[in-house]
């Protein structure tokens, strides 16, 4: 069993003890225990199911790199599924749970597919469940996504939030091991902005554990005045719990901070994401140790050899009375001393090397503990946990030559550096034949905008494995990141290693039935024997190999896995390693809660929103709003018992009958400005600005190059030099930044200067045949027909506001804009309605505007236009100039298609039975086409029921429109049956303007 | 080709799996073709397989520089829908829809299609009244699909948040048969297909240079030296504007970089696709259980195949907003690939100015769910030299003409 030793555990504060729960059972731990350490201390190996085969699962590291032991993580609101418990910090009630598993961890019925194995083996259900047809939708579909997944999903909202940061640094160091220490001092002392990362809580890194002494201090001890000295530095920035997540281009780096996952609801935010621009960015992130290949190796109780270092070192954890070590290296040795040290049972080291004596196996012997070179594990024996392991000859096929008893394997197939970082932004890679890893290759770095390396790999990282090398490999990072060359390093000292054997497979010449039992990818259950499957079957490329067999795509993304898979599948297709390649590394590092990458942004600010300033007074009136753009616009203004449409019909009657009044503030107001900007207007506009007189307003259209209309408005000239642009709602933006791209782009040299000026003005339409008595009531100005004619503007004052009037019109009615500086719109509003009682005032929304301009056959972007029509199919050939020699979109316009006779153009169709013709119905043709679709001959654009015509009326683009007055056409509805319209003027009401012009 | 089925793995089985065969070949060149492909992502080996299949076209060779499958095929998320607007697409789609359908019987390679429904969420009143535009042309093009209210969508989709009080959910387009596949195993299945018609798929093979006569095509310049062919047939998505240029002509294509995610693998909690146009990000649950997301372009044109994270950040913040409970799932893999971009947001599929020398190109952000009816359809051109139905409308003479087949009326982003 595993156990907590009596004494010791650097990270471990006995006086504070926590109580948990793992599947509902209370446990104890300490403060500074990981979530795994504390289960462990419980005996608890058992940690979980694997996805495929559900074996079951215990501890394998102590790091991020743990495929294994993922658990449910707190409950309700606060679930989270798949938290590595070797990353996950004990606190008091902390709730865990295991996954992937029904009915229980200890009995799982999915165990079921582990004896069916051989019949699973990669890339399976690519060749079965193909018949019946519909048997994969729903029944063999419905299986496979039962039996997969892994935690549970989350039900509720939750509970937390999460936080957003920007900083900047000249010199960002990932890792604070010794190496990324180092680095940070000698960057900080000269000076640059420093900022330290390290993903623990801790910093130090391995040293510690592995009993470095460095500048003649103990690792602890240095690691302890490294960090004094830097916090000291003004110019240093430290962050424990800070995860460097992704590097991307510009130095561009985004970390992950685990804030309050430790201290949850404590009201800090859960995390906190950096998005950190760098200058040079040093990569410390050090190594990971890989497992080895050998039967049974996926048994609870098997474990990294570091792993179960840093267990009994930081945590004071007995991984069981015996335990056996093997490896084909030198530093697995010092787990075996270091569970020597605690009083534990090492029976024998097992070393695939043909002889080891290096000063730390020769330490280990010298304790009296049994080395076996040449050796191999041919089957570890155990169910649920290891119960003994089985020993061969490592050049053999796996004739056992005794059995050891023991409860846990600590196992070293090498360390592969942590080239993540250096590898996300296209830093290349080279291989290190001595250490069997692959390590960045500094002559091919990702580099900045100059060329130069923008990432600098230290230490372990960097395929530095000795403290001595890994230390003075930091000092020079530190250095080249701030171009300088400086003092020498400290020195760090370690016990010597001797070269460690690239051993993969345990044994050599394992026969497939042992194969099939070796384990690449512990979560993903890929084995030994899949992977030379893919080799087999022509899946070469390393990355088909990984997707078929799905090796290295669990959520430990094949920290462990994939270099071992690697060389399986270099050995399987007979060449090196290198050869082979790797498969890309993507970000993020380790996974990042996808609530700290949206942040803040939630619910009423997920996104900004824009308000009229009479926003308030819409909601405080029970307003129902619609979203345009970041806007939310009155749609209509229901009262009690009022439905929509209702309100819609009141609105729209009482517009026509008396007074309306709308919030037309969100219009999109453009100041244009310069001498050369009526020449600017006229290219951007279909007809001609330039020729504007002062004072006078001119409806225009503007088309993108391809000569489709985008946008249409009154332009209003100020004065010589200015113009003053109205877009619709949606186009202000757009359209700002279509003028600036002409502007900036193409026209650099005219002389012309825009603003979106949208925000700072109120704008209120007022209605209706009482329009000009309100306003007469307000007095201030001369709003007459005379003085203020149609398609004329004036500034002056309204009762004492000063305003900018537009007598322009979009609903047919008497009409006038007026502009009022946007902190007086609100008062100005309030004005009116109050003044305007005794003349029916009445606010209005948008609804009411559509139906209003559609009885009046007014165009409305984004109805009658969509990306496809070109102002002649709307009749609007009057407001496109014959006589300018260019305008945005005109060549576009002259083209085959767009010129062409048999264009569907704009008509206004009357419903014979009177109904209203179905949102965005289709009127047919006889006959289909070459692919035998309904043929069709137009489609309806806007459809409204007219309240002061009392029936349906519509407009729509119909083939040959103008010449087909009179005719029916028929629109079939969805559910059957169909609509049949007369075409007719699109004009329903008012047709000469009577109205509008008084 | 051996057959694939339950009794070839239980009969393997016995032998430690040491008896299957390779699933494609990997041959050296031959010196000339009837047919070269560039390209073999899905379109290439489709283009391929339908000529031999439809028109008994078998030597062929179908030339990549990577590994087969490795491009956006590899890399895209899987959503396959046709409640495409325009009647063209409308046509090509449905027709790729329905080959899917019966796909992994014909190929015999489970491509794992599964028409699991497809929702297009409506958001604001113009979308409202843009889907319900989509289901009329739908109903007279023959697609199925229809407009349905809130609650439906929160019946298909118990994890979304109808009622957001930014972008509540207004109703949706769904299309019950719309729905995902395996991507890979869509070029897996084709190549194995292929191979086993006898035709050339040749890996690791950068096509350097096209080479002419008289203005017509005589073959190809490759890294595995010159390779001659009758016909040519251009398959390579966001490289098409550099191999295009080899061959001597221009493409209105524009190459920019799209990113998808995956989270870490939960338990089923989706059972549709679901897209939302207007917060602008799209979400599905992969069979192994990652929820599968994907956005909008970079507003830049590139061929890093990695985009600006701030892009992921934007997608985040919509799913976030349409299902809260993903916000304490994890990001497990991002990546990106290049999209080939026509002005209208449909594909090009097209002879070209060089002789029998023709491209199938610009599907842009939404051409895994085309594969086989663009291969069927390309087949169809390169064989008989003219278009049939399903190409016609797709020429590239069209940009020329203006005669545009505008998707980007329908959705902001098509996938
Ligand atoms: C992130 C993302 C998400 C997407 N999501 C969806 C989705 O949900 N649904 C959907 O329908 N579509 C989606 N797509 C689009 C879809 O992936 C593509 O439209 C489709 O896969 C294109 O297939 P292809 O065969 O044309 O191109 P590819 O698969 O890219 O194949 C082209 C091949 O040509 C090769 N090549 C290039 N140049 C040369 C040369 N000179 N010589 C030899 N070979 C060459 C390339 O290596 C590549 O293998 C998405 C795309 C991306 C990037």
């Amino acid at each position: 069993m595993t156990t907590r030793l009596a004494s010791g555990g650097r990270l471990i504060d006995r006086s504070t003890a926590h109580e948990f729960t793992f599947n509902g059972k209370r446990m104890g731990g300490f403060a500074g225990d990981t979530l795994a350490a504390a289960l462990l201390a419980n005996d608890q190996m058992l940690v979980g199911r694997s996805f495929k085969y559900h074996r079951p699962r215990g501890v394998v590291a102590a790091g991020p790199e743990e495929p294994n032991a993922l658990v449910n993580l707190g409950a309700g609101a606060r679930l989270e599924p798949n938290q590595r418990a070797t990353t996950t910090e004990l606190f008091e009630g902390l709730e865990a749970g295991s996954q992937n598993h029904w009915p229980s961890l200890d009995f799982d019925i999915g165990i079921l597919n582990n004896y069916a194995a051989k019949l699973l083996p990669a890339g399976f259900y690519y060749k079965t469940f193909i018949h019946p047809r519909a048997f994969w939708k729903h029944v063999f579909e419905p299986i496979v996504r039962q039996s997969a997944g892994l935690g549970k999903a989350p039900k509720d909202r939750d509970a937390d939030r999460y936080e957003q940061a920007y900083a900047f640094a000249d010199v960002l160091v990932v890792g604070g091991g010794i190496a990324g220490l180092q680095a940070a001092l000698v960057a900080g002392q000269s000076g640059a902005r420093v900022m330290l990362l390290e993903q623990t809580a801790h910093w130090g890194g391995r040293a510690p554990v592995d009993g470095v002494t460095v500048d003649g201090q103990s690792a602890d001890e240095w690691v302890k005045n490294a960090v004094q000295a830097l916090e000291r530095m003004e110019n240093v920035t430290l962050r424990l719990r800070c995860c460097g997540a992704g590097v991307y281009d510009h130095g561009y780096v985004l970390a992950d901070e685990r804030v309050a996952d430790h201290t949850p609801g404590d009201g800090r935010p859960k995390h906190r994401l950096w998005r950190i621009r760098a200058g040079r960015i040093i990569t410390a992130t050090g190594a990971i140790e890989r497992p080895l290949s050998f039967a049974g190796n996926d048994i609870p109780g098997v474990m990294l050899a570091a792993a179960v270092r840093d267990y009994v070192v930081n945590f004071a954890i007995s991984p069981g009375d015996r335990t056996v070590v093997v490896t084909n290296n030198d530093d697995a040795y010092r787990t075996a001393i270091a569970l020597h040290q605690a009083g534990l049972v090492v029976p024998v080291i097992v070393d695939a090397r043909a002889q080891a004596n290096g000063a730390l196996p020769m330490q280990a012997r010298a304790l009296g503990i049994r080395v076996e070179t040449g050796k191999a594990i041919a089957k570890v024996k155990g169910g649920k946990r290891v119960t003994g392991v089985a020993l061969c000859a490592q050049a053999g096929e796996g004739a056992v030559l005794e059995e050891v008893a023991c409860e846990a394997v600590a196992m070293s197939g090498g360390w592969s550096p942590v080239v993540h970082l250096w590898s996300h932004c296209g830093g290349k890679l080279t291989w290190d034949a001595a250490n069997a890893h692959f390590r960045p290759d500094a002559t091919r770095p990702p580099t900045t905008d100059d060329g130069s390396a923008m990432v600098i790999a230290a230490g372990a990282a960097n395929g530095a494995l000795l403290a001595g090398d890994c230390l003075a490999d930091g000092h020079a990072a530190g250095l080249a990141a701030v171009g300088q060359a400086g003092a020498a390093a400290p020195e760090a000292i370690a016990a010597d290693e001797s070269p460690m054997a690239p051993v993969w497979i345990m044994p050599q010449g394992a026969a497939p039935a042992l194969k099939a039992k070796m384990w690449l990818d512990y979560q993903n259950d890929v084995k030994v024997s899949d992977v030379q499957l893919a080799a087999r079957e022509g899946y070469e490329s390393v990355e088909h190999t990984k997707r078929y067999t799905t090796l290295g795509m669990a959520t430990d993304q094949g920290k462990l896995s994939n270099i071992n898979g690697l060389a399986v599948l270099a050995g399987a297709l007979n060449t090196d390693i290198p050869q082979v390649g790797t498969t890309t590394f993507r970000p993020p590092y380790t996974p990042v809660t996808l609530g700290a990458l949206a942040g803040e942004a939630r619910g009423e600010i997920f996104q900004p929103l824009r308000k009229t300033p009479m926003h308030g007074w819409h909601e405080a009136q029970g307003a129902y709003f619609e979203p345009v753009g970041l806007w939310r616009r009155p749609y209509c203004f229901a009262r009690a018992g009022e439905s929509h449409a209702q309100a819609v019909e009141r609105e729209v009657t009482n517009t026509r009958n008396a007074l309306g009044l709308l919030d037309a503030s969100t219009l999109g107001k453009i100041v244009v400005k310069g001498p050369d900007a009526g020449k600017f207007l006229d290219m951007l506009y279909t007809g001609v600005m330039s020729n504007l007189a002062v004072g006078k307003c001119r409806y225009g259209l503007m088309c993108s190059e391809s000569g489709f209309l985008m946008d249409d408005g009154v332009v209003a000239r100020i004065d010589a030099n200015t113009f003053l642009v109205h877009t619709t709602t949606g186009g202000a933006d757009r359209i700002h930044a279509h003028m600036e791209d002409w502007l900036q782009c193409e026209w650099w040299d005219w002389q012309v200067y825009t603003a979106n000026v949208t925000e700072q003005y109120a704008q209120v339409a007022v209605v209706g045949p009482n329009a000009r008595k309100l306003l007469e009531k307000l007095g201030g100005m001369d709003v007459s027909k005379d003085a203020l004619p149609f398609m004329t503007w004036a500034d002056g004052t309204l009762g004492g506001f000063r305003a900018r009037v537009y007598r322009i019109s979009f609903s047919g009615e008497l009409s006038y804009e007026v502009a009022i500086p946007a902190s007086e719109g609100l008062a100005f509003w309030q004005t009116c309605v109050a003044a305007g009682a005794e003349f029916g005032v009445m606010p209005y929304g948008t609804e009411a505007l559509h139906v209003l301009r559609a009885e009046k056959g007014f165009i409305m972007i984004g109805d009658e236009t969509d990306g496809t029509v070109i102002p002649q199919d709307l009749n609007l050939g009057w407001a496109i100039s014959k006589k300018k020699a260019d305008y945005l979109g005109k060549r576009g316009q002259e083209r085959a298609f767009l010129a062409s006779p048999d264009r569907w153009t704009l008509v206004g169709l009357e419903t014979l039975d009177g109904s209203v013709i179905p949102d965005g119905a289709y009127a047919v043709t006889e006959g289909t086409n070459a692919n035998g679709q309904r043929n069709t001959e137009g489609r309806v654009t806007s459809t409204y029921y007219s309240p002061t015509l009392k029936r349906g009326i519509a407009m729509g683009l119909v083939r040959h429109g103008a010449s087909r007055m009179g005719e029916t056409v028929e629109f079939p509805k969805v559910g059957g049956g169909s609509v049949k319209a007369k075409i007719v003027d699109q004009v329903f009401y008012d047709k000469d303007g009577a109205r509008q012009n008084v | 080709m051996k057959r694939y089925s339950v009794f070839a793995i239980a009969r393997e089985a016995l032998r430690h799996h040491t008896g299957w065969e390779k699933a494609w070949a990997s041959p050296a060149p031959r010196a000339s073709y009837d047919v070269v492909i560039v390209g073999a992502g899905g379109h290439g080996l489709a283009t391929a397989y339908y000529l031999g299949k439809n028109f008994g076209i078998t030597n062929v060779a179908v030339i990549e520089k990577g590994w087969l499958g490795g491009g956006n095929t590899g890399r895209n998320t899987t959503i396959i829908r046709s409640n495409y607007l325009q009647d063209p697409s409308a046509a090509l789609y449905e027709k790729a829809r329905s080959l899917y359908e019966t796909l992994s019987q014909e190929l015999n390679y489970n491509i794992m299609f599964s028409p699991r429904g497809l929702l297009m969420l409506a958001q604001t009143h113009h979308e409202v009244r843009g889907y319900l535009r989509t289901v009329h042309a739908n109903m007279l093009q023959g697609v199925t699909t229809e407009y349905i209210g809130p609650q439906r969508v929160k019946e298909l989709v118990p994890i979304i948040n109808i009622d957001g009080p930014r972008y509540p959910v207004l109703g949706a387009l769904y299309q019950a048969r719309g729905g995902t596949a395996r991507h890979d195993a869509v070029a897996w299945g084709y190549a194995r297909a292929c191979s086993a018609m006898g035709m050339h798929i040749i890996q690791q093979c950068e096509v350097k240079g096209v080479r002419s006569e008289g203005g017509q095509v005589t073959g190809v310049e490759t890294t595995k030296g010159f390779i001659g062919c009758k016909k040519l047939g251009i398959v390579v998505a966001g490289h098409s504007g550099q191999v295009a240029e080899m061959a001597g002509f221009r493409l209105p294509v524009e190459a920019v970089a799209l990113q998808a995610l995956v989270s870490e693998p939960i338990k089923p909690c989706m059972d549709v696709v679901v897209m939302a146009n207007t917060v602008h990000g799209y979400m599905s649950q992969s069979d192994k259980g990652e929820m599968v997301i994907g956005g909008g372009t970079d507003g830049f044109n590139n061929y890093t195949q990695r985009g600006s994270f701030h892009h992921i950040e934007e997608t985040l913040r919509a799913l976030v907003e349409t299902f809260p409970m993903i916000s304490r799932l994890k990001m497990l893999r991002q990546w990106g690939g290049i999209v080939d971009m026509t002005g209208d947001r449909s594909p090009i599929l097209s002879k070209t100015p060089l002789g029998n020398c023709f491209i199938n190109c610009g599907w842009g952000t939404g051409g895994f769910k085309a594969i086989p009816g663009s291969g069927w359809a390309m087949a169809e051109l390169m064989a008989k030299g003219e278009p049939g139905p399903l190409a016609a409308e797709f020429g590239m003479e069209r940009f020329r003409e203006g005669r545009f087949i505008d998707e980007s009326v329908a959705a902001g982003v098509a996938h």
